[in-house]
């Protein structure tokens, strides 16, 4: 078998390996390290893969796996992710007090990492439907892992949303499946390729239909207003290390199905009306992010709509498409992924230590911790894409190309709502770190170097990268962005 | 394609199990008793079941007679009896607080076959197949979708929603097993065995609910908002 074979193999096995491993072993402390040096090893095998090959296609076990540029990219992400979110996961998740149950909890956790890890490299629609639908079954109970009654609740809404929204993209898929009947008769292997080869000789109207339906359908799973309902109440009652996991990790599987079918649109020559849903949808993301960051009073509902904002950003970069449009997207994904983890676990351990959700509750954080304070509040200003962060790049090479593709008018609307959310999310820091309590506490608990390390590995590099963005990471996203075209240009000149 | 040319009686026969799927969603619509909800439910399962074993037959799928006798001992028996234990649980046997009257209920459901057949007929139109069960097929799939989402909406107790969402998929195995016939066997397995995890990660839930919220209702859970 190929390096590329056995690394993605190593990749899949490793938190396949841990779940038997801390359900037979069955105690918390050997549970964290087993989940952690799982993780470690994912996140080395895509980063090898990354090096390795750069965005060659290969595909394995007759066909049904594929490692493609598009696919290493966001499963580096979900990687990333899932390793700070266990480093995290070990200060964070002994403070919940329940060691004996906690096992099952790193069980889960790593299966919904693993889901989130092979949905990107299913080769087949079918297939990767089904992966998608595993990581709402997995990550449902690890939401209502704490058992509070508003745990609970937001995992009943988010089964309940994410399954409805999926089975219309199973209705879409079908739909897909059966136009491309037409042209390759009743039964053949419903691959990405497949799709993009025959989308000329498919039915414009039908074809139209499918991807509408495959839009919504995984359009609710990547949190896209206004499908997004599930999205701030499963993240916000959710323990930490799995809103982090939940908002770096799944929403960008979701996003992968959205981007592969796009470029079936592109080739069935549908691209207007499809570019412009997804750049709709993008936009209305951000409307409606902005109106609820402005008025949040909840501290994970406020990261948690901070998602919908970023989800909403990449969408309208792989909606305005072309190679800034897509190198955009996807240098904001693994941004956005690195970034949010951070806030997350800070807000985490804001939340644990101030042992309250409400922002107005929380006071003088700079003060009480310097250290986690000082790292929270960069990452603040980086998630609203401030300089030198690298947000901020990515931000603008997706305006620039909506500049190059779109009315300027849509693209100044997009760029107020930016610092419409700029302006309302930093307020509620101020109120955090500056406002005088009403009465002062006099001792705060400690945190764990469990919770600050992953967060400095998050920050440094989202800094590194604001300053400097790479000239390899860019002919790298002008690479993947010419692989998501290919099949159209060959495809239109049959 | 199999739908564009049927003998009239393998047409009809596959029309009449469609639209047979179809009433009963009306039935699940109209009642309020959850037990209607399931016997519906189980009985639109054995058509959709009788139904692969009749495209297998007519289009000669062999395969499609292991989908019908899985969907039949899924869909058909186990769900409904899993489904049936979580009721027995519950101790509810009907929704409670009504957001629509049945009759409104099954009047909207009508304006969805309306707009779900216009739909077909267009996508019907486009593709040549005008007339034939093929469009009856889309027809039906999407008016499921559209009732299954009408259940999810104006229904609340756990059990109805989940029934929803059963509906939801029914309609589009029902319409699967018409337009595709070829889909590959494992695609369909997987997705058969995925529903059964889902609905015993529902009975979880529906427990947890019970003993850490004291409500199956969704009316009832409106702490997080906003």
């Amino acid at each position: 078998m190929s390096a590329i074979g056995s690394l993605s193999l190593a990749m899949v096995l490793a938190p396949a390996t841990a779940i038997v491993l801390i359900m037979v072993i069955g105690r918390s402390r050997p549970a964290e390290m087993i989940n952690l040096i799982a993780s470690a090893i994912s996140l080395a095998s895509i980063m090898a893969i990354l090096l390795i090959s750069p965005v060659r296609t290969t595909a394995f076990w007759n066909g049904y796996v594929v490692i493609d540029g598009l696919g290493v990219w966001t499963i580096l992400c979900a990687a990333i992710v899932y390793f700070l979110a266990s480093i995290y996961a070990v200060g964070y998740m002994r403070l919940l007090g329940e060691p004996e149950r906690l096992h099952r909890f790193y069980a889960m956790f790593a299966g919904f990492a693993l889901s989130t890890l092979i949905g990107p490299m299913m080769n087949n629609a079918g297939l990767y439907w089904i992966a998608v639908e595993v990581t709402t079954l997995i990550s449902t109970f690890l939401v209502a892992y704490e058992h509070e009654a508003t745990s609970i609740e937001a995992a009943w809404k988010y089964i309940i949303i994410v399954s409805a929204g999926i089975s219309l993209a199973v209705l879409g898929t079908i739909l897909f499946y059966w136009s491309g009947t037409f042209v390759l008769g009743p039964t053949y292997d419903m691959t990405w390729d497949a799709l993009r080869l025959i989308a000329p000789r498919l039915n414009p109207a039908l074809a139209s239909l499918s991807f509408l339906l495959v839009l919504i359908g995984f359009g609710t799973k990547a949190g896209l207003a206004p499908m997004h309902t599930w999205l701030p109440d499963a993240h916000s009652e959710g323990p930490a290390p799995v809103s982090a996991l939940l908002s770096g990790a799944l929403l960008n599987t979701a996003m992968v199905g959205i981007v592969r079918y796009l470029a079936v649109a592109d080739a069935a020559g549908i691209s207007t009306l499809a570019r412009g849903a997804l750049v709709a949808l993008g936009a209305f993301s951000l409307f409606v992010a902005a109106l609820f960051i402005v008025r949040q009073s909840g501290l994970k509902r406020l990261m948690a709509y901070s998602s919908v904002e970023h989800m909403g950003v990449i969408a309208l970069g792989f909606g305005f498409g072309g190679s800034l449009g897509v190198a955009g997207a996807l240098y904001h994904m693994v941004n956005h992924s690195l970034n949010k983890s951070a806030m997350f676990f800070g807000a985490g351990s804001i939340m644990r230590a101030y042992g309250t959700k409400r922002i107005p509750s929380i006071h003088l954080v700079g003060q009480n911790y310097p250290v986690l304070g000082g790292l929270w509040l960069a990452g603040a200003v980086a998630i609203t894409g401030a300089p030198p962060f690298a947000l901020f790049l990515s931000e603008l090479a997706i305006i620039r190309a909506g500049l190059a593709v779109s009315h300027w008018l849509l693209v100044a609307l997009i760029a107020i709502l930016l610092v419409v959310i700029f302006v309302g999310f930093l307020k509620h820091f101020r109120e955090m770190y500056f406002e005088e309590p009403r009465h002062k506490r006099e001792k705060m608990p400690s945190i764990s170097a469990w919770c600050i390390v992953p967060m400095w590995l998050s920050l440094l590099p989202l800094f590194v990268m604001g300053l400097w963005w790479p000239q390899q990471l860019w002919e790298h996203f002008l690479a993947i962005a010419v692989s998501l075209t290919t099949a159209t240009s060959t495809g239109s000149s049959p | 394609m199999l739908a564009a040319h049927l003998d009239p009686l393998a047409a009809s026969l596959f029309s009449l199990l469609a639209v047979g799927s179809l009433l009963l969603s009306f039935v699940m619509l109209g009642s309020r008793w959850l037990r209607h909800y399931l016997y519906a439910f189980a009985a639109q399962s054995w058509l959709i079941a009788l139904l692969s074993a009749a495209v297998g037959f007519y289009g000669n799928y062999s395969e499609l007679y292991i989908v019908a006798i899985l969907t039949a001992a899924f869909r058909g028996l186990l769900l409904p009896y899993l489904l049936l234990r979580i009721i027995r649980r519950l101790k509810i046997s009907r929704e409670v607080h009504v957001i629509l009257q049945a009759s409104s209920s099954l009047v909207i459901g009508a304006f969805a076959v309306i707009f779900a057949l216009a739909v077909s007929y267009h996508i019907g139109t486009a593709l040549d197949l005008a007339g034939t069960v093929a469009v009856l097929a889309l027809t039906v799939m999407l008016s499921m979708k559209l009732i299954g989402f009408q259940m999810l909406a104006v229904r609340h107790e756990a059990i109805s929603q989940i029934l929803g969402l059963l509906v939801l998929e029914n309609g589009v195995f029902l319409g699967a097993q018409i337009l595709v016939p070829g889909m590959p066997l494992l695609i369909e397995i997987v997705i058969l065995f995925d529903l059964l995890v889902v609905v015993a990660c529902f009975g979880v839930l529906v427990r947890y609910l019970l003993t850490h919220v004291g409500t199956t209702s969704s009316l009832e859970l409106k702490r997080l908002v906003g």
